[in-house]
């Protein structure tokens, strides 16, 4: 059990290099930008306490903002999804709750569990961020569009790293 | 009072939430200049080193896109030349007149970070104090604007580019010398909006627009863009729309303006406004 914090330090670090040096120097069409860090806030175990999970989207948030020059926007954003996430586990949670000694993964709870939850997290985030980001509800589509369309790539991104990290 | 603590405890993480909350929305809406230097010196060197790798693989790949553009930048400052040899007297007054000096100066530079699909984008240069750029100096490139040195390293610079909601430029029509205030909306890299220009200004797509030289920052007639749309809505001003003479998408080689007078300028400007 205690093996688990440093191996989620390690993910923490991995997942901002990636999102910092790999997909923040992608852009495809000007609109889109894939957000891989929130993968760290999905799969942290369920056993968090709630606080732990705030802080660390509140660090995970500033130290992506770090490189970003945006400072504080993703620190909000990352803050409301981890303040978010156990009551989207409780939505999603299967007839008997989750297991001790499971981890909110595809290979204890399936693709299509993983998918709902990461998804709804995911478009909480960025829709937050992009709106943010714009701060008015003119040119509402155009923010909206590219909320939807960052989210399915992050989705994506999301979905597709598991099988890449986990593999069983 | 134990009520209270109780109550405090039982909502301490809803409070902890709206506490970071706060924190994090105070730090994006200060936006000032202290904060934002300490973070960017926190990561310069890490972003630095790396951008400048990232950057020399990219100008490699651009080497085609770069030679074309300077080839046409070759041709537009031939034809400029040719203006100006027809009236001798002011060619000779520009280049020669000792008592006026120079009054530009440009370094070129290299584009080694960009974005385009932010609301606030900045570009980051390969030069800095040490190549003479100064804050607040001007960003052009053979095709266009660019944008203007925010702030500057000992080896890096960088700048708010056209694509910043912060953005503002003093623009003229070429043709009648209208001029207006040209900013970015946040929706198209492509696409800038003219305003201030009033109803009657007989304005068409196609129409060029130019920098207007009012601000101290560019030297006046820099190739802003074309008009594309012209749109009356309410207000007194027309809104139009303009195609950016710059490609954002593919910028590499950049020039950087200083102004070598801007000081006395704004002296003398701040002296009459203060009267």
């Amino acid at each position: 059990m205690i093996e688990i914090i440093p191996r989620n330090i390690f993910r923490f670090i991995v997942l901002v290099l990636i999102q910092v040096l790999i997909l923040n120097n992608i852009e495809f069409s000007g609109y889109i930008n894939p957000f891989l860090y929130v993968l760290f806030i999905l799969l942290l175990p369920f056993e968090t306490p709630a606080w732990l999970l705030l802080v660390s989207g509140f660090v995970l948030g500033l130290t992506v903002d770090l490189f970003m020059n945006t400072p504080g926007l993703h620190a909000a954003a990352t803050v409301l999804m981890a303040f978010v996430r156990p009551f989207v586990l409780r939505i999603f949670a299967p007839r008997d709750g989750y297991e001790p000694g499971t981890f909110p993964r595809i290979f204890y709870y399936g693709v299509s569990w993983f998918f709902k939850y990461s998804a709804l997290l995911i478009v909480i985030h960025h829709f937050f961020l992009f709106y943010l980001e714009v701060f008015r509800f003119t040119d509402f589509f155009s923010t909206f569009s590219r909320v939807i369309l960052s989210s399915v790539f992050s989705i994506i991104l999301v979905v597709l790293s598991q099988f890449v990290m986990f593999r069983k | 009072m134990r009520n209270l603590i109780r109550f405090l405890l039982k909502y301490y993480l809803v409070f902890l939430f709206l506490a970071l909350e706060v924190v994090s929305l105070a730090i994006f809406f200060q936006r000032n200049e202290f904060q934002r230097a300490g973070i960017l010196n926190a990561t310069d060197r890490l972003k630095g080193a790396y951008h400048q790798k990232l950057g020399n693989l990219r100008s490699y790949l651009y080497l085609r896109e770069l030679n074309r553009q300077l080839a046409e930048e070759n041709i537009r400052l031939k034809n400029e030349l040719g203006r100006a040899y027809e009236s001798e007297e002011i060619f000779f007054y520009s280049v020669h007149d000792s008592v006026r000096g120079q009054s530009y100066y440009y370094t070129p530079a290299r584009v080694i970070n960009n974005t385009i699909n932010k609301q606030r984008n900045y570009i980051t240069l390969d030069k800095g104090r040490v190549d003479g750029i100064k804050e607040e100096d001007g960003v052009i490139c053979p095709s266009g604007l660019v944008g203007v040195v925010y702030r500057v390293s000992p080896y890096f610079s960088t700048v708010l580019s056209v694509l910043n909601l912060d953005f503002r430029v003093s623009a003229r029509m070429k043709k009648n010398n209208y001029y207006g205030s040209l900013f970015w909306d946040g929706l198209d890299y492509r696409f800038a909006t003219l305003t201030e220009i009033p109803h009657h200004v007989d304005v068409l797509p196609g129409d060029t627009i130019l920098t207007s030289g009012y601000s101290a920052i560019f030297p006046e007639g820099v190739m802003v863009g074309v008009v594309d749309k012209v749109s009356r809505k309410g207000g007194d001003f027309l809104e139009i729309r303009v195609r950016l003479a710059t490609d954002f998408k593919n910028l590499v080689q950049v020039q950087v303006v200083t102004n070598l007078r801007k000081e006395e300028r704004k002296s003398i400007e701040n002296l009459s406004n203060s009267d």
